[in-house]
C-alpha cells in the first residue's frame, strides 16, 4: 500500500474518490449489508464448515454410519473414536457425519422444492387476483391449518417413506410450500400495479413471460429469506419424524434419529445424546442468523414473520 | 359486530369441508390400512380378506368412503363424522376411535394450555422489557436466548429437562418432579392439595418444554410491536402530557402492542400442536400423541384422519377467534 492510504487523505485527493452508494450496483450493496452483518457471516463460516464435515468428512473417517464388529460397544469417549461408540456398535463420529449430512440434504431440497412451487402457485394467485386469487390462496390457508409435522409424519409412516431421504424431503415439501406461496403472493400483489408490469402487459408480453420474467425476479429478496428461514424448519420438522420414528430409517441415519435411539440413554451414555442434538442446534442457529442477515440486506423493511 | 361473526364462521365452512377432503384423500392414499393381514404368515383366507375389507368399507370407491366418512348414510353405523362416529378402527372391533380422542383430549388440551397461559405471560413481559431497554445487555441476553429456543429440536430439550428432573430428585432426595406419564392414575380419592402437587409435579417439566418455543417467536413479535407503539406520536403526546411513565406504558403503549400478538398466537397453534405430540412422547404421556403414533404403527386411517382433522378444526377455531378478538380490541377496524 502507498504511504498517502490513510481514509483522510482518499477523501482529499479528487483523482481517487472514495465509492459512495452511487457508484455501486443494487447486488454490491446488498453484498456489502449482508458482509457486514456480523452474526450472519459467523453463521455463514460455521455452516460452511459443518457442510464440510457432513460431505467431505466421510472421505476422511475410516468408520462411517454402519456397524462394524470391530468398534467395541459403549465405548465413551476417547482413543480412536473420538465420540465415543452405540451399544450396537457404531461410530458416532461416523454417525454424525452421515446424520448431518442426511439432515442438510433433506432441508435443502425442501427448501428448493418450496420455493418453486409456492413461488409460482403465490406469483401466480397475485398475479391474477379476483377469483382465481381466492381459489388458490383457500388452498394454501389449507396446507397452513395441518400442523406440518404431524400431517408429514403420518403420510411417511403410512407410505413408509423413510428407506429414501428424498421421499421423506417430498413429504415435508408438500405441507412446506404454502408458507412461501404466502409470501410472494403478497409481494405481487403491490408488484404488478407497478408501471414496469403495465409497460411487458402493454408490449404484449404474455401473463407466464411477466411472471417469470418480472414478477418474480423483483419478488427474490422476500423469496430467499422465506427460503431460507424454511431450510431450518425443514431441519426441525425431519428432525422430529425420525425422532418418532417416522423419518429417515435404519440402516441410514440422521440426526433427529440418533436422538430418538439416544433417549433413554442421556444420564448414562451422555455421549450418544448431546452430540447430535447440538449439532442441530448448532445448523438451525445459523441458518435462522444468515435468514435475519439476508432479510436486513435485501429489504430492511420487512419483519420477519414465523408460523 | 354481529353480522361480520357470522360471516366468518360461514366463511369458515368451506375452509373446514376442503380441509376434510384433503386430510381423507391424503391418508386414503398413502395407506392400506389392512397391509399388515394381507402380509401375515400364513395367508390369511380370501374370506378373511373380505370380512376385513367389508369391516373397514374398504370394498367402495374413494369418493363414496369419503361421503361414507362424513355423513355415515349407508354404513354400519360405526362410521359419520356427523354422526359422531370416526369409523372403524384397524385396531380390531372393540377400539373406539372416538371415545378414545375424547378420553384423551383433555390431557393433551390440559397441556397445551398451561404452555400457552405461560408463554404468552412470559413473552409480553421479556418482549416489553426487551422493548424498553432496547439494545441493553439484557435485551441482547433474551434476543440470543430466543434465537436459541428456536433452533432447538422440542424433543431434544424435552430428553435434557427429563435427565435434569431425575438429577433434581435424587439431589434433593424427593420425587419434585415426575418425570414419566400423565398422573391421571394416581389422583382419585386423595385430599386436594395431594391430587394439585401431583399434577403439578407431572406437568412442570412438559409445559416448560412445550412453552419454550412459543415463547420465544412471541416474545420477539411484542418486542417488535411494543418498540412501533412507542415510537409513535401519541405515546409521545402521552409523555408530553406529562403523564407518569409507568401509565403510559401500561395504558398506553402496551394495549395496543397487545393486538397484533392475537394473530401471531392463532398461527402458532399448528406448530403447538407438532410440540405437544413430540413432548408427550419424551414424558410418556397417554395424549393424544401417543393415540397418534399407535394410529400410525396400526396404519390405522380413520383414527389418522379423525386427529388431522381435530388439529384442522383447533386450528380454524383459534384463527376465528383471533380475528373476532381482533376486531373486538382494534378500535380502528370497524365491521359493519
Amino acid at each position: 500500500m502507498s504511504e498517502n492510504a490513510t481514509p483522510g487523505s482518499a477523501r482529499r485527493d479528487p483523482a481517487k474518490k472514495v465509492k459512495d452508494s452511487a457508484d455501486r450496483t443494487q447486488l454490491q450493496t446488498i453484498m456489502i449489508r449482508f458482509l457486514r452483518h456480523r452474526p450472519a457471516m459467523i453463521s455463514l463460516i460455521v455452516l460452511a464448515l459443518i457442510a464440510l464435515f457432513a460431505f467431505v468428512g466421510p472421505f476422511f473417517w475410516m468408520w462411517d454410519h454402519t456397524v462394524y464388529r470391530e468398534i467395541p460397544s459403549n465405548q465413551p469417549p476417547g482413543g480412536v473414536h473420538p465420540l465415543g461408540t452405540s451399544a450396537a456398535g457404531h461410530d458416532v463420529l461416523g454417525q454424525l457425519m452421515r446424520g448431518a449430512q442426511q439432515t442438510l440434504k433433506v432441508a435443502f431440497t425442501v427448501s428448493l422444492l418450496s420455493t418453486i412451487v409456492g413461488s409460482m402457485w403465490g406469483a401466480t394467485a397475485g398475479y391474477y387476483g379476483g377469483r382465481v386469487d381466492a381459489f388458490m390462496m383457500r388452498v394454501v390457508d389449507i396446507f397452513l391449518i395441518v400442523p406440518l409435522l404431524v400431517a408429514a409424519a403420518a403420510i411417511a409412516g403410512n407410505t413408509g417413506a423413510g428407506a429414501s431421504w428424498y421421499a421423506i424431503a417430498l413429504i415435508i415439501a408438500i405441507f412446506s410450500w404454502a408458507t412461501i406461496a404466502r409470501v410472494v403472493r403478497g409481494v405481487v400483489l403491490s408488484l404488478r400495479e407497478q408501471e414496469f408490469v403495465e409497460a411487458a402487459r402493454a408490449s404484449g408480453a404474455s401473463a407466464p413471460w411477466i411472471i417469470i420474467r418480472h414478477l418474480l425476479p423483483n419478488a427474490a429478496g422476500p423469496i430467499i429469506v422465506a427460503a431460507t428461514l424454511l431450510v431450518a424448519i425443514a431441519i426441525l420438522a425431519e428432525a422430529g419424524m425420525s425422532f418418532l420414528g417416522l423419518g429417515i430409517q435404519l440402516p441410514d441415519i440422521s440426526l433427529g434419529q440418533m436422538i430418538g435411539s439416544a433417549r433413554t440413554a442421556v444420564s448414562t451414555r451422555p455421549w450418544l445424546f448431546y452430540p447430535p442434538g447440538v449439532l442441530l442446534v448448532l445448523i438451525c442457529l445459523t441458518i435462522n442468523f444468515i435468514g435475519d442477515g439476508l432479510r436486513d440486506a435485501l429489504d430492511p423493511r420487512q419483519t420477519r414473520v414465523r408460523r | 359486530m354481529l353480522v361480520y361473526t357470522v360471516r366468518r364462521i360461514i366463511g369458515a365452512i368451506p375452509v373446514l369441508i376442503l380441509a376434510s377432503i384433503l386430510t381423507f384423500v391424503m391418508i386414503d392414499v398413502s395407506g392400506d390400512p389392512l397391509a399388515e393381514v394381507r402380509m401375515a404368515q400364513p395367508p390369511p383366507s380370501p374370506e378373511v380378506l373380505q370380512q376385513a375389507e367389508e369391516r373397514l368399507y374398504l370394498d367402495r370407491s374413494m369418493p363414496e368412503r369419503y361421503w361414507l366418512w362424513v355423513t355415515g348414510i349407508g354404513g354400519n353405523g360405526d362410521i359419520g363424522l356427523l354422526q359422531g362416529e370416526f369409523g372403524p378402527s384397524t385396531q380390531g372391533p372393540q377400539y373406539d376411535i372416538g371415545s378414545n380422542i375424547a378420553e384423551r383430549l383433555w390431557t393433551t388440551l390440559r397441556l397445551i394450555g398451561a404452555a400457552m397461559v405461560f408463554a404468552l405471560g412470559l413473552a409480553i413481559i421479556s418482549g416489553v422489557i426487551s422493548a424498553l431497554r432496547q439494545y441493553s445487555k439484557l435485551d441482547y441476553t433474551l434476543t440470543f436466548v430466543g434465537f436459541l429456543a428456536l433452533a432447538m429440536p422440542t424433543f431434544w430439550f424435552a430428553g435434557i429437562m427429563q435427565a435434569a428432573g431425575v438429577k433434581f430428585n435424587q439431589l434433593v432426595g424427593e420425587q419434585v418432579f415426575a418425570t414419566i406419564g400423565d398422573g391421571r392414575f394416581r389422583a382419585q380419592g386423595e385430599p386436594l392439595w395431594d391430587q394439585f402437587l401431583n399434577a403439578f409435579a407431572h406437568m412442570a417439566l412438559p409445559t416448560i418444554v412445550l412453552m419454550l418455543i412459543s415463547f420465544a417467536s412471541w416474545s420477539r413479535y411484542q418486542r417488535t410491536s411494543m418498540l412501533e407503539v412507542m415510537n409513535s406520536d401519541y405515546v409521545r403526546l402521552a409523555r408530553a402530557k406529562g403523564l407518569r411513565n409507568h401509565t403510559v406504558i401500561r395504558r398506553h403503549a402496551l394495549r395496543t402492542a397487545l393486538i397484533p400478538l392475537t394473530t401471531v398466537v392463532a398461527i402458532g397453534i399448528a406448530g403447538i400442536i407438532d410440540g405437544a405430540i413430540l413432548t408427550e412422547v419424551v414424558f410418556q404421556w397417554r395424549g393424544l400423541g401417543d393415540f397418534f403414533i399407535t394410529a400410525v404403527d396400526n396404519n390405522d386411517s380413520y383414527a389418522l384422519m379423525g386427529w388431522l382433522l381435530l388439529s384442522g378444526v383447533v386450528v380454524i377455531l383459534a384463527n376465528l377467534i383471533a380475528d373476532l378478538l381482533y376486531a373486538v380490541l382494534d378500535p380502528r377496524i370497524r365491521y359493519e
